[in-house]
């Protein structure tokens, strides 16, 4: 395992500026999904992905548009990296008909199919042998897609993380296992129920999968390592283990002030914040602060718009709790 | 073909019927491959088809039935074996949690389109661990087709109805029932799911049944015929979508309802069979809806005690005799 050197990414400032802002967008979001939920307005939990944007973002930059991407019930930020519109995201959170999921979902489940984004699951590490079945698919159909489960510390303990890597390894399949290891599973350090010091990467040996440890709040890395990696896959190679390492700013989920974090830790964390570190990599690349802020403004009015189209939408539909349970759009049972 | 086939054989055949008039029909399993499966269900599919249509599986069931989610949900049409339907209890959160529940959380946004087969049932004696009835596990959860054939025929005419339904199916193959044979299905047979099949017509009472009680049920109503009880036998076939208009028709005629499940009595399927005779059919019925299905324990190994545990002949015999001079 080895990191892959910050001196060697390579990216222009135009891509990189418009992956800032997309981060941008996905904090803003979050904090707005916050705002919302304590104003009331937000019901059940949510699960924010702040800190975890460059993990979508950079990953998404380096897959093709009908490549598959599976996520967890932490998966605001890869809706929205694939494509989904912050107002969607938001409107789903709160019950709104123009929700992605026609609020039948909520946070726990956004989904965009259109984009490939093919859901955010809430049983941890139900996603990976789907994603792995993606990927068998698209090597079916000759189709040369890849197939990308996201998935937290907490998901590389459950045995559906060891059955999809087995049976990927055994397949040679083009799927792509990146886990978002924020160091803590829900309100537990990961370390210290766990056998091994990184919890992906260091078991992906045993399944024959080369793996690798980057740094996850560094977008242009996560890029360059996600590329790679699906290269690897479109070519036959094989699936691959990304162990992303990040920091989730808010708690486990709504309910979690997440006190049992050390404060020096929390302050470390913050001075890698994804969007910090782009900036500095903006500002090498000669991108003007002006610019830089000017990308900010568009995010921030955009979340603005969002949020007040969000509630300004109508609620579900009273006849949709009956519908879409089967293809036929019913839900009838019995004659 | 052979005019007569056996029932295993009429599974591999309605999968090999499937898998030629559909490339993206593709099976999964423990042992399916050139081993044909244990139950040899799968016999012949390795060879016609090879290995890219039949893919051989380590002991990974939720790998297993996750992986065809994930491939029914990007334009597959996967067959997925779990080798016995007790092994439902590994991957239960695929069958629970996640296929039945991915069209309806998404707004319909995907559909999955898969079958998942499995060996049922009690009768061979493999103990507690491998001869279970779980049919009534599936019915418990919204999102899932229940289909459980009791004839060669209809096993190769439910197959083709499973596999090109774009909704997912548990499949149950009876495990009593492997060596029982059967007029094999003509060309193009389908089998709509949701349509059961009065398998003896009758007069007095009504038997329902489902897979392997459906054979116990037709032998008690050819003993019964000879003391003058006219029972009607009909197949459900599936238990989703459930026939209760052929159910509560025949109860309107015969007045008399015995319900003869294999699952256990405590939240057996004939549970829901009997609500709904008893809400909807309640003017028609002239006795008690009375039930025969497994006793609320694990099943034994021995032959002589799971005989005192499931339903038999003289059980259900017995229960019409009661039901008839009520």
């Amino acid at each position: 395992m080895t990191a892959v050197d910050a001196g060697q990414a390579v990216i222009g400032a135009d891509e990189l500026l418009a992956l800032y802002e997309q981060m941008a967008v996905i904090r803003r979001t979050e904090k707005a999904a916050h705002d919302l939920f304590l104003a009331g307005l937000v019901k059940g939990t949510t699960h924010l992905a702040a800190g975890h944007e460059a993990v979508a973002v950079g990953a998404s930059a380096a897959l093709r548009p009908d490549d598959y991407v599976f996520a967890t019930y932490r998966g605001h930020h890869h809706a929205m990296a694939r494509g989904a519109t912050p107002e969607e995201c938001l409107a789903e959170l709160m019950s709104k008909n123009t929700g992605l999921c026609h609020a039948k979902g909520g946070s726990m489940h956004l989904t965009k199919a259109s984009a490939g984004m093919l859901g955010s699951y809430a049983i941890v590490g139900a996603h990976l042998p789907m994603a792995a079945g993606a990927a068998w698919s698209a090597r079916l159909r000759g189709s040369s897609q890849v197939a990308v489960a996201f998935f937290g510390d907490g998901a590389t303990n459950i045995g559906a993380f060891h059955e999809a890597l087995n049976l990927a390894a055994v397949w040679a399949l083009p799927v792509l296992f990146v886990c978002e290891n924020n160091l803590y599973m829900e309100y537990t350090p990961i370390g210290s129920v766990t056998a091994v010091a990184n919890p992906a990467a260091d078991r992906a040996p045993a399944y024959r999968i080369p793996a690798q440890v980057i740094d996850g709040n560094d977008v242009v890395l996560v890029k360059n390592a996600v590329a790679a990696a699906a290269e690897r896959a479109r070519s036959g190679d094989g699936p691959t283990v990304l162990e992303a390492l990040t920091y989730r700013h808010f708690g486990h989920s709504r309910t979690d002030p997440a006190t049992y974090r050390p404060a020096e830790e929390v302050e470390q964390w913050l001075r890698r914040d994804p969007l910090e570190l782009a900036r500095a990599r903006l500002e090498a690349l000669g991108v003007s602060g002006e610019s830089v802020a000017a990308a900010d403004q568009r995010a921030e009015s955009a979340v603005v718009a969002a949020v007040a189209a969000a509630k300004a939408a109508p609620g579900p539909d009273p006849g949709d709790a009956l519908t879409d349970v089967w293809a036929d759009g019913g839900s009838a049972w019995r004659t | 073909m052979a005019d007569v086939i056996t029932y295993r054989e009429a599974v591999a055949e309605g999968l090999a019927r499937e898998m030629r008039r559909d490339s993206s029909v593709v099976c999964l399993g423990e042992d399916i491959g050139a081993a044909g499966g244990v139950f040899k269900t799968t016999t012949g599919l390795f060879a016609e088809f090879g290995a890219d249509r039949v893919w051989d599986t380590p002991i990974s069931e939720q790998a297993i039935v996750g992986v065809a989610m994930g491939a029914a949900m990007t334009g597959m049409r996967p067959v997925a074996e779990i080798m016995f339907s007790d092994f439902f209890a590994c991957c239960w959160d695929y069958l629970a949690n996640e296929i039945p529940k991915i069209r309806y959380m998404t707004g319909g946004q995907v559909t999955v389109p898969l079958v998942v087969r499995t060996a049922n049932g009690g009768g061979l004696g493999f103990g507690a661990q491998h001869s279970q009835a779980v049919e009534n596990w599936t019915l418990a959860i919204p999102g899932l087709k229940i289909a459980a054939p009791s004839t060669p025929a209809d096993v190769t005419g439910m197959m083709a109805a499973a596999i090109r339904s774009d909704d997912p199916v548990v499949f149950f193959e009876h495990k009593g029932l492997f060596a029982s044979k059967g007029p094999a299905a003509p060309p193009g047979h389908v089998v709509e799911l949701g349509r059961a099949a009065v398998a003896r017509q009758g007069d007095d009472v009504t038997l329902v049944a489902l897979a392997a009680t459906v054979p116990l049920a037709l032998a008690a109503a050819a003993r019964l015929a000879g003391e003058q009880i006219s029972a009607e036998v009909i197949d459900l076939r599936c238990l989703v979508p459930l026939d209760m208009a052929t159910v509560l028709a025949s109860v309107q005629r015969t007045s008399r309802l015995l319900i003869v499940e294999e699952n256990p009595y405590q939240g057996g399927w004939g549970g829901t069979v009997a609500s709904i005779v008893a809400d909807e059919g309640f003017e028609s019925l002239d006795a008690p809806i009375r039930r025969v299905a497994a006793a609320c324990v694990p099943l034994p190994f021995a032959d002589a005690l799971e005989q005192l545990v499931i339903p038999t002949v003289d059980s259900v015999t017995n229960a019409v005799r009661t039901l008839a001079a009520y």
